[in-house]
């Protein structure tokens, strides 16, 4: 760079050093502003605060975190999460893969199907609820009709407690599967082929190819695609607030759901950004694992190793 | 796979028309529904065969309904401009902070700058809440509380490390010799970026901006918690408007189609960059 400080054309020009300093700041300072209420949030989580009681207010450090231990409706959240969670992301994964290996070939109509299997994904969650709302109404919704038409005549869907949980696991099946389904079959499509020429040849039977060379190699696809939904679906707000705010009951009370009445409900701030707080550690350990794995991906993808 | 069977190609092809069936069902019954009155919706059985009307969508876009009980005056109109204004603003100023930041992180391996990547990325997979709920208390105290302006800040959420992680990759991509080739002919280091690295990035600007508009459109919470009625986007106004009109099925399957439709094209339209973008750069299309 020695030439360009004796070129004629040097107005106010800023040391190379704090360039990228300078392109990132303004980034950054948006997202700062984000920060302080992060740390508000873990400030209201050590206080007893409540809208409805000012008077009350101060610091109680962990009770709010005590609390939990013989809170039952805690327990019930963290439990009701965990299950979602984990669920979706199973069904999801086990659909996903299987319509990844369908359309593993690519031919036009494969391509077609897998261009419109998008649409769910690109659906806003929360509407894709109120569709799945209206096809499960009772008096027109044609999945009531067709329930009442197999003998389920009183199928109540999500207004029922032991089918609420089935009903919103559906919505989320069917809004994030694509998900799944797309990152497989990018995956599957740029294995290698050699290993499973050689199979063939050798006479390997095609159920034993898919355990012994599709699984393995596809993977690191499958770890970074499933760790990604469950960091999502452990957070799930849109579709379970849409549906049924949560209910019946508390059969649904999710993490962000049970957080967001707290606060706007029964004002008990302190308990709502506690239980915020438990659940950014999870998504905290989960972050990490996902990034590690997403970072290999993206080099392998981009042809760094 | 040449020499499947007749019976295997059999089971793929069921298969694969389940998976088309439950897929797209619910967007072609909603579509088939807007079409309908009230009087066909509620039939039983339930039959294919009906009049298609475009009553339901006169009466979203005239903004009123008028049936033979009452008429009750639909807001939906104004939701679908605050969806457009709060998703193209926030793609706008996302492209603005987070293209020349990807180009930083991209080009120049400074100190700390893996970190900074790292804290814009990790705003992703925080939990939304954690941070909205303390956001309304101060929004209201100074001023921010149901605005256009304090909810595009905060739609930077979700634009913003999408931005940054696709552009970037685009970045890395191009070959730096160009660059340094136009730097060295005497160009000033901004005239390098603005005609070398962005044209060469562009269409990966494009796809990120095109996703980041589909996510910021699609979201809910953030709107649900910081914007009154006057502000809400389509996901929240719609949900109000199910409680808002109770019977009127017909009506609210037509919003539902007018609020998915944007991102539904938008998505075909830029589906080839999708794959990539969906996976922030860990799977090429």
């Amino acid at each position: 760079m020695a030439i360009a400080g004796d070129l004629p054309r040097r107005r106010w020009r800023v040391p190379t050093g704090a360039l990228p300093y300078l392109l990132s700041l303004p980034a950054l300072l948006v997202c700062i502003g984000i920060l302080i209420p992060f740390a508000t949030a873990a400030w209201y989580s050590l206080q007893r605060y409540r809208l409805s009681q000012p008077w009350n207010r101060g610091m109680n450090w962990g009770e709010n975190y005590l609390n939990f231990l013989s809170d039952p409706g805690f327990w019930n959240t963290l439990q009701v999460s965990l299950t979602y969670a984990f669920l979706t992301v199973g069904i999801e994964l086990v659909l996903g893969l299987g319509i990844a290996l369908l359309l593993k070939k690519s031919t036009r109509l494969n391509n077609f199907i897998s261009i419109m299997l998008l649409m769910p994904l690109m659906t806003a969650p929360a509407l894709a609820a109120l569709m799945w709302k209206l096809m499960t109404n009772a008096n027109f919704g044609i999945l009531s009709y067709f329930a009442a038409s197999i003998g389920l005549e009183d199928f109540r869907w999500g207004s029922d407690p032991s089918t609420a949980l089935f009903t919103v696991i559906l919505v989320d099946v069917w809004v994030y599967t694509p998900f799944i389904m797309i990152l497989l079959l990018a995956g599957l499509r740029s294995l290698p082929t050699q290993p499973f020429e050689a199979a063939e040849l050798d006479g390997v039977p095609r159920f034993q190819q898919f355990w012994r060379i599709t699984l393995p190699m596809l993977m690191p696809y499958i770890l970074t695609a499933s760790l990604f939904r469950l960091l999502d679906s452990i957070q799930q707000f849109d579709i379970i607030y849409a549906l049924t705010q949560g209910g019946p009951g508390d059969t649904l009370m999710v993490f962000q759901v049970e957080a967001y009445l707290n606060f706007f409900q029964s004002t008990n701030i302190g308990r709502s950004a506690a239980l915020m707080m438990i659940l950014w550690a999870i998504t905290f350990f989960l972050s990490n694992l996902f990034v590690k794995n997403w970072l290999r991906l993206r080099a392998r993808a981009r042809g760094e190793i | 796979m040449d020499h499947a069977t007749p019976l295997e190609r059999w089971l793929r092809g069921i298969a694969l028309a389940l998976v088309v069936l439950f897929f797209m069902f619910p967007i072609f019954w909603i579509v088939l529904m807007s079409l309908q009155t009230n009087e066909t919706i509620l039939r039983t059985p339930p039959s294919m065969v009906f009049e298609p009307t475009l009553s339901n969508y006169s009466a979203i876009i005239a903004g009123r309904l008028d049936s033979n009980v009452a008429s009750m005056g639909i807001e939906f109109m104004s939701n679908l401009k605050n969806s457009i204004i709060l998703s193209t603003f926030s793609v706008a100023l996302a492209l603005l902070l987070g293209v020349p930041a990807a180009y930083a992180f991209a080009r120049h391996k400074f100190r700390g700058s893996e970190d900074i990547a790292f804290t814009l990325l990790s705003f992703r997979f925080a939990p939304p809440l954690l941070v909205l709920l303390p956001l309304t208390l101060y929004f209201q105290q100074i001023g921010l509380a149901d605005t256009y302006v304090g909810l595009i800040w905060v739609y930077q959420l979700i634009c913003l490390p999408l931005i940054l992680w696709i552009v970037r990759g685009y970045f890395e991509d191009i070959s730096p010799d160009v660059e340094h080739a136009y730097r060295i002919a005497g160009h000033s280091w901004f005239a390098t970026f603005r005609r070398i690295a962005l044209p060469l990035a562009g269409p990966g600007i494009a796809a990120a901006g095109l996703l980041a508009f589909i996510f910021a459109w699609n979201n809910f919470v953030f709107a649900l918690v910081l914007a009154s009625a006057d502000k809400q986007p389509v996901t929240v106004g719609a949900l109000a408007f199910v409680t808002a009109s109770g019977i009127q099925y017909g009506q609210i399957a037509a919003a539902i189609v007018l609020s998915i439709a944007p991102t539904l094209a938008l998505a075909l339209y830029a589906q080839r960059y999708l794959v990539e973008g969906l996976s922030l750069g860990a799977v090429k299309g």
